[in-house]
């Protein structure tokens, strides 16, 4: 029966994760996600499910890669400073290819920052975060109702792909209330789980652009998890350069390949747009009412909406940039997915930034006046 | 048409909590859309807390409230924390036991503010006899003067969020309010 509710964006995300069936959650409170904590600790036990609350977001971070790897969904909720520390083991979900969700709350920084007050401070981070090559896959809400229907698409695409999944939230997201419709029709991708195979099982032998299903301790097969280069079987191999370019390049292409699959967009008023302002998370929702205030005076003014910040969806970007003169993008930070649109874009439509921090989301009239500038 | 509703008091009067009411009356119970928000941070125990709400028939896109149209006031600091961006015309709902009127004759006369007064507090001690439910005595006040919610998605708001046991309490509060305007 579909289900209908008035709730906060966390509660919203704690609903996401526990219709996802995910069934193992640990964290450590803090502001502003805590609340997607209080909420699976009250839900997971029903569940069947368990709650830990760490001692520390290392910690977090190596106790859902343990519960992946033990065939549960898993999943953690910080913000900045969690994210900074998770970075070494998120680092390894994506070497051993753990499906993982992290969800990430942003709020004001550098360090601890502003810890009531929201941000888009972390879009880089949960790109580049942890050290060395790697694709990771990231979607950004911007109503309550996407917190909830994004966490659950973090799980499909965590497990589909073997990958760490981030849901990049800010506080404005997470705390507002609104209206909450859960179907029940959700669309859930199951963990695929290897079958007993004669002679050598090799756990890593997966076709170029793709992964292979993963076993779970205890299934009864011989597997070994390492954070070093390894070969099918799962051995280290970190001496052979075409060993690593294969792993590493395969890591990559699983999800580059899949970018059509992966990468999803909202395109509004684009077609005879001569801005088109791209927005990702909260500040979407000051850019409808820009476009209406925008469009009343005459001037054409699109919107496209990113989804999905990782992988840059780079075909959609590209196209925009060949109809529009100008792109506008408003970020709760100073600046930085508006270098992947202004790099996709490539000199074919001048892109301006709206970069704004101190914890406020941007008002239609800031977006409105930047229109009105570049309109002259 | 959009809303914008601005509920302010000090922390432990329960206007988070009207606020949540009212949102939900509207998004659930009236069928039309409401987004809810409010003051985060270190003040808002003990000082000044707000919360806002914002109603519409249409699709709620900036989630904020800017100028409110309606500003209901249960703490004297709040109210003047709060009133600055109140819009000219706009409703001013104050409990009149815990406000220092003439410190905002001015405002209300410059502004040509619609100013009602709800005694929310005294209603809920003297006549419900339960002081912490001044915030639904409040939401009462707020439904009649504003109509930004029906009184049939109110009581059911209520009804859904308050603890159980204490619907009948809640719900004589809410039509104690209603009466006082």
């Amino acid at each position: 029966m579909v289900e209908v509710r008035f709730v906060q964006g966390n509660e919203a995300c704690a609903l996401g994760a526990i219709a996802a069936n995910c069934r193992f959650f640990a964290g450590y409170p803090i502001t502003p996600s805590t609340e997607i904590a209080e909420q699976m600790s009250i839900l997971l036990p029903k569940y069947g499910g368990s709650f830990v609350q760490m001692e520390d977001e290392i910690a977090s971070a190596g106790a859902i890669i343990g519960a992946s790897w033990s065939g549960m969904k898993a999943m953690t909720a910080t913000s900045g400073p969690g994210i900074s520390l998770m970075q070494e083991n998120i680092g390894y979900g994506f070497i051993t290819e753990t499906p993982i969700v992290i969800i990430n709350v942003q709020r004001g920084s550098p360090s601890t920052g502003q810890p009531t007050m929201s941000a888009q401070a972390d879009m880089m981070q949960a790109r580049w975060g942890s050290h060395g090559d790697y694709e990771p896959i990231a979607l950004a809400p911007s109503s309550v109702q996407e917190f909830f229907d994004f966490t659950i698409k973090a799980f499909n695409l965590a497990e589909k792909y073997r990958v760490p999944v981030t849901v990049l939230a800010d506080e404005v997201v997470g705390h507002m209330r609104e209206k909450l419709v859960i179907p029940d029709d959700i669309e859930i991708v199951a963990r695929k789980r290897p079958e007993k195979v004669d002679g050598q099982y090799l756990p890593f032998d997966a076709p170029e652009c793709g992964t292979t299903p993963m076993p779970a301790f205890g299934d009864g097969f011989n597997i070994h998890v390492t954070g070093l280069t390894h070969d099918e079987r799962g051995y280290p191999d970190t001496n052979d350069p075409e060993s690593h370019t294969k792993l590493v390049e395969r890591l990559c292409n699983k999800v580059l390949m899949n970018r059509k699959d992966i990468c999803s967009v909202k395109k509004e008023l684009c077609d005879d747009a001569d801005i088109v302002i791209v927005s990702c998370g909260s500040p979407y929702r000051s850019v409808g009412a820009a476009i209406k205030k925008a469009r009343e005076e005459g001037i054409k003014v699109g919107s496209l909406k990113i989804d999905t910040p990782w992988p840059f969806p780079e075909e959609e970007i590209r196209e925009i940039a060949k109809t529009a003169e100008d792109i506008i993008v408003p970020e709760m930070n100073l600046g930085q997915m508006v270098h992947e649109v202004e790099r996709v874009a490539a000199g074919e439509a001048n892109v301006h930034l709206i970069g704004k921090i101190g914890g406020i989301l941007h008002k239609p009239e800031e977006i409105l006046a930047k229109i009105k500038e570049i309109k002259g | 048409m959009r809303t914008e509703v601005r509920i302010a008091g000090f922390g432990g009067q329960g206007v988070i909590m009207a606020g949540i009411i009212i949102g939900k009356a509207a998004s659930l119970f009236d069928n039309i859309n409401a987004v809810q928000t409010q003051s985060y941070g270190p003040e808002a125990r003990g000082g000044a807390s707000r919360t806002e709400i914002v109603v519409s028939d249409e699709e709620i896109d900036y989630p904020k409230v800017t100028s409110p149209d309606i500003l209901v006031a249960m703490s004297h600091e709040a109210l003047i924390k709060y009133m600055g961006d109140l819009k000219d015309e706009g409703i001013l709902i104050i409990d009149p036991d815990m406000i220092v009127e003439e410190e905002i004759v001015d405002f209300v006369e410059e502004h040509k503010i619609k100013l009602y007064r709800a005694p929310a507090t005294k209603t809920a001690t003297e006549d419900v006899g339960l002081r912490i439910v001044a915030n639904i005595v409040m939401i009462g006040a707020i439904v009649k003067v504003t109509e930004v919610v029906s009184v049939d998605a109110a009581k059911q708001a209520i009804l859904d969020s308050v603890p159980k046991g204490t619907e009948d309490k809640n719900i004589q509060a809410f039509e104690a309010g209603y009466a006082l305007i």
